[in-house]
C-alpha cells in the first residue's frame, strides 16, 4: 500500500499523522481523521488562511494549519483549552462584526459559523456589537445575498473563480470596511451571470448566500448541526474522497 | 442541611417576546420541584413591581429603551447572580433587526404615514419609554454572570441550567442544549 | 453633485493605457491616473479598465477600494489630507484642520457641494520634523499654520492648479543633525559596483557576511543570508526590491536617504542585483513621497547615461540591470514585504501566506529580495569599504550605524546617525529633549519606553528600531498618544484576517471609551484579552504588534489611565444618554425619563 511513500509524519496532539510533501498540516490532519477547527478552509479550493480558527501551536509557535506545509518532526498541539479559548474569541469577533440574528436566519442549524460556536461552547458574543449597516441583495431570481452574515471567508470567491470560471465575487474595501463585491457595475447580484447551479452558490458556510424558496424546507431542530457537531460533519466529505492508496 | 433558606429568584422581560418565560413555564410538573427550593421575587408571574434583594435575576430581552435600563440596573443592583436568557438578551435578537433602520424612518412609518396610528402625530408622553437608536444586548449595559442562549432555550435546558446553578454547580449544557435559535 | 456620466471614458483613458500597456500588474498605476483624471474611480472606469486588462471587474474594484489615495466616491478637485501622526497632533494639526474646515464650511471626510474640495486626515506623512503637515493631491505641505491655510484656501478658491502654488508651501528639508559613516562620508557613484565587479559576486557576498549587516526595515534579518537564499533559488528571473514604503509613523529617514543619497541606494540595489542575479529592480516609493519621484527618475536617467544602469553595466557584458519606480497609494501594510510584492503586481496589498517566502517565490512568483532603503545604502558602503570596516562599528550583534528619525518634544528634530549601542540618554541629550518622560522607539509597532529605561541601548539585542524615535516630555498625555496609535492600526489593518480586522477596531473603541472617562478595570482586562488575541492569532506583523502601545502603557504608565477610570466594576459599552438623543429629537422630549446618566 502507500506505507512506503507516506513515510513522513508529524504529531498532532500526541497522535502520529503521516503526510506527503506538499500537504498542509490541515490536509494531513483531515486525511488522518484528526479535526482541527476551521471555517474558511474547504479542501476543494485553494487554501486561504484568513479566519485563523485553524491556528495550531507548532513546536511552541502559532501557525495557520490550512496554509502551513507539514514538515517532518512538527509537534502540533491543536486541541488545547488555550487554543480553543482563543478560537472562541475569534468566533465571537465574527459574530459582533456582522449582524447575526440566528433566530431570524434561514441558515440557522446549517450554519458553520454557528456550529463552530457551538463546538467551542460559545455562550455569548462577549464583545461589543458593531451593528454595521450592511446590504441585502435580493435582485437575483434564485439567490439572496445577505452581507449582514458574510464572514469574508472568500469561499464563494474561490469557488466562482476556480470551479465555475466566472469570478462573480471579489473583495473590496480594507480593514473593517472590507466587504464582498459582485461582478456588475450596478453592484447587484442579479446583473451578474451567477447561476444557482454554480458551485459558488453552495459553498457559503453561513447564511450570506441563500438559495431562494428553500427556506424552511427542513425544520429547525432537524438540521445538520442540531444533533451533529461540526467536527463530525466537516470530516465527512473528506473521508469519502480519501484516496484508496497513494 | 434541612430548613434551607429558599433561593430567591426574580425574572423580567425587556425587549423580548416572553418566549423565554413561556419556556420556563414549560418545565411543567418539574416546576413544582423547583418551587420547593426557590421562591419568586419580581416576575411576570407575581405582581411584585420592583426587584428586591435576590439570589438570582433572570433577564429576558434586549435593551431597547430607557425604561429597560432602569429595570436592568435594578436587577443588577439587587441580584447576586444575573443571568441573560435567550437570544434577545444575549445579542439583541429579533428586535435588533431594527438596528439597520433609521429611527426616524421607524417613527415616520409607524406614526406619520397613511395607515399609521395615533392620527399622524409622534407621541411625546413622558410616560412612554423612550427608544434607543438601537437595540443592545444586556451585557453591554450591565455585567452579566451567566448566559443561557436559545430562542427560546428549551424547558429542559432551562431546567438543567437552573438546577446546576441552584445546587452550586457551574452550569453545563450538553451539545444539543446549546442553541442560538 | 457627483458626476456620474462618462460618455467619453474610452477616449479619456486611451493615453493611460497607451502609457502602461495592458498587463494586469499595471492595474495600480492605471488606477492612480484614473483617480487623477476624475478625482475618483468611477464605476464606468472600473468597467473600462477591467475590460482593457482582461481582468474581472471585482479585481479592479477590489484594488480601487483598498488604497486610501484611491476612492470610489468623488473627493473633489482638491483633496487636502492632514497628517494625523501623534507629532502632527502635538503640533496642533487637529485644530488646524478644524480651522480650515470651519473657514470653508466643510465637514471632514465630505466633499464640498461644488465638488471642488474635500478634507480628511491621513496616516503619518513622514514630515514629523517639519510638521504640522498635510498632502494636497498627494503633494506634501509642511510647517502648516493658520496663515498658510488662509493662503491655501485662497488658492483653492481661485482654482489655481497645485503645480502653480508657491513653492515655499512645499519646502521639505533634510534636517540632518548628526552624520556618521553612512551619511557623512563622500561617495562616488559607480565605486561600489566597480569594487563588486573587481572582487566578484561570491567574494562580495562574503563581505556582506563579514559585515554582519542586518535589515534596517525592522525584522533585522541577515542580508548575506537573504541574498544567498535568493541567489541559490531557481527561477526564470530574479528581482531585487527597495522597500521605500516608510509607513511606520514617526519614521522619515528613508525620505532623506531618497532625497540626498539616491545614488547610494541605487548602487546598493545594483550590487545586490549582481549578487542574486537580478536584471530588474523595483523601488517601491510610498505615495506620500511622490514629491521625490521626479528627482529619483532623474538619478536613474543619469545612471543609465553613465553606464551604471541598463545594459552591460560598467562595460561588463551580461551585467544588465535596471530599476523601475512604483508609487504606492496610501497603505501602511504595503511596507510588509509580501504585501508590497502584491502591490507591485497591481493587487490589493494583503500579506501572503508564508512559506513560500519572497526569496524563492516573490514578484511574479520568482526569487525576490526585498530590502529597506537604509539596508541597501549600507550594502553599497560595504561593497566598497569591506565587511570588516563595517563590523568594527556598533556592537557585535548589531554592526554598523543606525539612522534615527527624531521628532516630538525636542529642540532639534531631524536625522541622527549613531553607531549601534547608543543609549537613549545620549540621544535625548543630543536632540535637546527637555524633561523627557517617554520615547516611542520604532513607531507604534515598536516599544514605548519610560524614563526609567533611558539607559537602554539602540540595538537588535536590546531596543531594536526601524528608525522612529518620538519624544514625549513630562506632562504629555500618554493615553492620548496610545489612542492615536490605536486609531492608526484600526485605519491601516488590511482586513484580511479576523483577529486584526476586528481586534484593532475593538482596541480602538475600548481606548476611546477610557479616554472619554467611561472606562473601568474591566476595560483594561478587555484590552489585554484583545491584545493577546491579536498577538497570537494574526496573520502578519501588523496584527502581531498592533497591541504593543496599549500593552506597554498598561504595564509602564499606570498614571496615564488610572485617574481616568470610573470607580465601578463595569460601565456600559455605549453612551446611554447619547443613544437616546435621536429619539429625543424626534419626539421633542426633554423630561427626566428622556435621559439616562
Ligand atoms: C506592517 C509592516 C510594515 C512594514 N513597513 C516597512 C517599511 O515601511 N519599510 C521597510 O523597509 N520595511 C517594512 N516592514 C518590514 C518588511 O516586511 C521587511 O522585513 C523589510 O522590508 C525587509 O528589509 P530589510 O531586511 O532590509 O529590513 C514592514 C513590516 C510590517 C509587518
Ligand atoms: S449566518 Fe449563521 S451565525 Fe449568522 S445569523 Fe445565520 S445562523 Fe446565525
Ligand atoms: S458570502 Fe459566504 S462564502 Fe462568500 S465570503 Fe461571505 S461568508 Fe464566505
Ligand atoms: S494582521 Fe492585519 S494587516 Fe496583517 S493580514 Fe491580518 S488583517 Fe491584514
Ligand atoms: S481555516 Fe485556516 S485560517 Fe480559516
Ligand atoms: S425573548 Fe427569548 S429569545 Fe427573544
Amino acid at each position: 500500500m502507500g506505507a512506503l511513500v507516506m513515510s513522513k509524519a508529524i504529531t498532532i496532539d500526541g497522535k502520529s499523522v503521516s503526510f506527503i510533501d506538499g500537504q498542509t498540516i490541515m490536509d494531513a490532519a483531515l486525511a488522518a481523521g484528526v479535526y482541527i477547527p476551521h471555517l474558511c478552509h474547504n479542501p476543494e479550493f485553494e487554501p486561504h488562511g484568513n479566519c485563523k480558527l485553524c491556528i495550531v501551536s507548532v513546536n511552541g509557535r502559532n501557525m495557520t494549519a490550512c496554509t502551513m506545509p507539514a514538515a517532518e518532526d512538527m509537534v502540533v498541539a491543536s486541541n488545547t483549552p488555550e487554543l480553543d479559548s482563543d478560537r472562541q474569541a475569534l468566533v465571537q469577533m465574527l459574530f459582533v462584526e456582522g449582524n447575526h440574528i440566528c433566530p431570524a436566519c434561514e441558515a440557522s442549524g446549517n450554519c458553520q459559523l454557528q456550529a463552530a460556536a457551538y463546538y467551542l461552547k460559545m455562550l455569548s458574543p462577549h464583545f461589543m456589537h458593531f451593528y454595521p449597516p450592511r446590504e441585502v441583495d435580493a435582485s437575483h431570481p434564485d439567490i439572496f445575498l445577505d452581507l449582514n452574515r458574510c464572514i469574508l471567508c472568500e469561499l464563494c470567491v474561490r469557488a466562482s473563480r476556480e470551479v465555475d470560471g466566472k469570478n462573480v465575487f471579489g473583495i473590496s474595501g480594507r480593514g473593517i470596511g472590507t466587504h464582498l463585491v459582485v461582478n456588475a457595475a450596478s453592484g447587484r447580484l442579479g446583473d451578474t451571470n451567477f447561476a444557482v447551479t454554480d458551485r459558488a452558490a453552495q459553498v457559503c458556510p453561513t447564511g450570506a448566500i441563500l438559495i431562494k424558496r428553500q427556506g424552511y424546507k427542513i425544520p429547525i431542530g432537524q438540521r445538520t448541526f442540531d444533533h451533529k457537531k461540526i467536527s463530525e460533519v466537516q470530516m465527512e466529505p473528506v473521508k469519502r474522497t480519501e484516496p484508496e492508496h497513494e | 442541611m434541612n430548613e434551607k433558606r429558599k433561593i430567591r429568584v426574580a425574572t423580567c422581560s425587556l425587549a423580548g417576546c416572553f418566549g423565554c418565560h413561556m419556556s420556563l413555564l414549560d418545565i411543567d410538573e418539574k416546576l413544582f420541584d423547583l418551587l420547593g427550593v426557590i421562591e419568586f421575587d419580581r416576575t411576570p408571574f407575581t405582581d411584585i413591581k420592583h426587584c428586591g434583594p435576590c439570589d438570582i435575576g433572570i433577564v429576558e430581552g434586549g435593551v431597547s429603551n430607557a425604561e429597560n435600563v432602569h429595570v436592568l440596573k435594578e436587577f443588577r443592583e439587587n441580584c447576586k447572580v444575573l443571568v441573560a436568557i435567550g437570544a434577545c438578551a444575549i445579542t439583541g435578537g429579533v428586535p435588533a433587526l431594527r438596528n439597520n433602520i433609521d429611527l426616524w424612518d421607524c417613527f415616520q412609518e409607524v406614526y406619520l404615514y397613511e395607515g399609521g396610528l395615533e392620527g399622524n402625530q409622534i407621541p411625546n408622553d413622558p410616560e412612554l419609554p423612550l427608544p434607543f437608536d438601537k437595540v443592545y444586548p444586556i451585557y453591554e449595559v450591565v455585567k452579566v454572570d451567566y448566559f443561557l442562549p436559545g430562542c427560546p432555550p428549551s424547558a429542559d435546558t432551562i431546567w438543567k441550567f437552573l438546577t446546576d446553578l441552584i445546587e452550586g454547580r457551574e452550569p453545563k449544557l450538553d451539545y444539543e442544549m446549546l442553541h442560538y435559535d | 453633485m457627483e458626476p456620474h456620466e462618462f460618455p467619453h471614458i474610452e477616449q479619456q483613458l486611451a493615453p493611460v493605457f497607451e502609457r502602461h500597456g495592458c498587463e494586469a500588474n499595471q492595474l495600480l498605476k492605471i488606477l492612480r491616473e484614473v483617480q487623477e483624471i476624475f478625482h475618483f474611480v468611477p464605476p464606468a472606469a472600473i468597467t473600462c479598465v477591467a475590460s482593457h486588462l482582461g481582468v474581472p471587474r471585482t479585481q479592479v474594484e477590489g484594488v480601487a477600494g483598498f488604497y486610501f489615495f484611491l476612492s470610489l466616491k468623488s473627493v473633489g478637485k482638491y483633496r487636502l489630507l492632514f497628517s494625523d501622526n501623534v507629532t502632527d497632533q502635538m503640533q496642533g494639526n487637529p485644530e488646524l484642520m478644524q480651522y480650515f474646515c470651519h473657514k470653508l464650511w466643510l465637514e471632514p471626510g465630505k466633499v464640498s457641494e461644488d465638488n471642488l474640495l474635500s478634507v480628511d486626515s491621513t496616516s503619518c506623512t513622514g514630515m514629523c520634523d517639519q510638521g504640522p503637515a498635510a498632502l494636497v493631491n498627494g503633494w506634501p505641505l509642511t510647517n502648516l499654520d493658520r496663515d498658510r491655510l488662509d493662503l491655501i484656501a485662497e488658492l483653492i478658491h481661485d482654482k489655481k492648479p497645485v503645480c502653480d502654488w508657491p513653492s515655499m508651501l512645499f519646502e521639505v528639508k533634510d534636517n540632518i543633525r548628526r552624520a556618521g559613516t553612512l551619511l557623512g562620508e563622500p561617495f562616488k557613484p559607480g565605486a561600489a559596483i566597480r569594487a563588486t565587479l573587481d572582487r566578484g559576486s561570491a567574494a562580495t557576498l562574503m563581505e556582506m557576511e563579514a559585515s554582519g549587516l542586518r535589515g534596517r526595515g525592522g525584522a533585522g534579518f541577515s542580508v548575506a543570508r537573504k541574498w544567498s537564499l535568493c541567489r541559490a533559488a531557481a527561477g526564470d528571473h530574479h528581482y531585487i526590491v527597495c522597500n521605500a514604503d516608510e509607513g511606520e509613523p514617526g519614521t522619515f529617514k528613508d525620505r532623506v536617504l531618497l532625497n540626498s543619497y539616491a545614488d547610494l541606494i541605487c548602487e546598493g540595489m545594483t550590487v545586490g542585483a549582481r549578487i542574486v542575479g537580478a536584471t530588474q529592480g523595483f523601488l517601491y516609493l510610498r505615495g506620500e513621497y511622490r514629491h521625490l519621484l521626479k528627482k529619483l527618475e532623474e538619478v536613474l536617467a543619469r545612471r543609465r547615461a553613465t553606464g551604471l544602469l541598463g545594459r552591460s553595466i560598467l562595460g561588463e557584458t551580461g551585467f544588465d540591470f535596471d530599476i523601475e519606480i512604483h508609487l504606492g497609494a496610501g497603505s501602511y501594510i504595503c511596507g510588509e514585504e509580501s504585501a508590497l510584492i502584491e502591490s507591485l503586481e497591481g493587487k490589493r496589498g494583503r500579506p501572503r501566506n508564508r512559506p513560500p517566502f519572497p526569496v524563492t517565490h516573490g514578484y511574479l512568483d520568482q526569487p525576490t529580495v526585498v530590502d529597506n532603503v537604509e539596508t541597501l545604502a549600507c550594502a553599497a558602503r560595504i561593497a566598497l569599504q569591506g565587511g570588516e570596516w563595517f563590523a568594527a562599528i556598533g556592537t557585535t550583534q548589531s554592526t554598523g550605524s543606525k539612522i534615527l528619525s527624531i521628532a516630538g518634544d525636542c529642540a532639534r528634530p531631524g536625522i541622527y546617525e549613531y553607531p549601534f549601542g547608543i543609549t537613549l540618554h545620549e540621544i535625548l541629550g543630543d536632540c535637546g529633549a527637555e524633561d523627557p518622560y517617554a520615547v516611542q522607539v520604532s513607531g507604534p509597532s515598536g516599544t514605548l519606553v519610560s524614563s526609567k529605561e533611558f539607559d537602554r541601548r539602540i540595538s537588535f539585542e536590546d531596543l531594536p528600531t526601524a528608525g522612529a524615535f518620538t519624544v514625549f516630555k513630562r506632562g504629555r498625555d500618554i493615553l492620548q498618544v496610545v489612542q492615536n496609535f490605536a486609531h492608526f492600526f484600526a485605519h491601516e489593518s488590511c482586513g484580511f484576517c479576523t483577529p486584526c480586522r476586528v481586534g484593532t477596531q475593538l482596541q480602538k473603541k475600548i481606548v476611546d471609551k477610557i479616554t472619554h472617562g467611561h472606562g473601568t478595570v474591566y476595560d483594561l482586562e478587555e484590552l489585554k484579552h484583545v491584545g493577546h488575541i491579536m498577538q497570537s492569532m494574526s496573520h502578519c506583523g501588523l496584527g502581531h504588534t498592533a497591541a504593543n502601545p496599549v500593552l506597554d502603557m498598561l504595564e509602564k504608565f499606570p498614571d496615564a489611565y488610572e485617574h481616568k477610570l470610573k470607580n465601578f466594576a463595569f460601565e456600559p459599552v455605549f453612551d446611554l444618554d447619547g443613544a437616546l438623543e435621536t429619539a429625543r429629537n424626534i419626539t421633542g422630549r426633554d423630561d427626566a425619563w428622556a435621559h439616562l446618566s
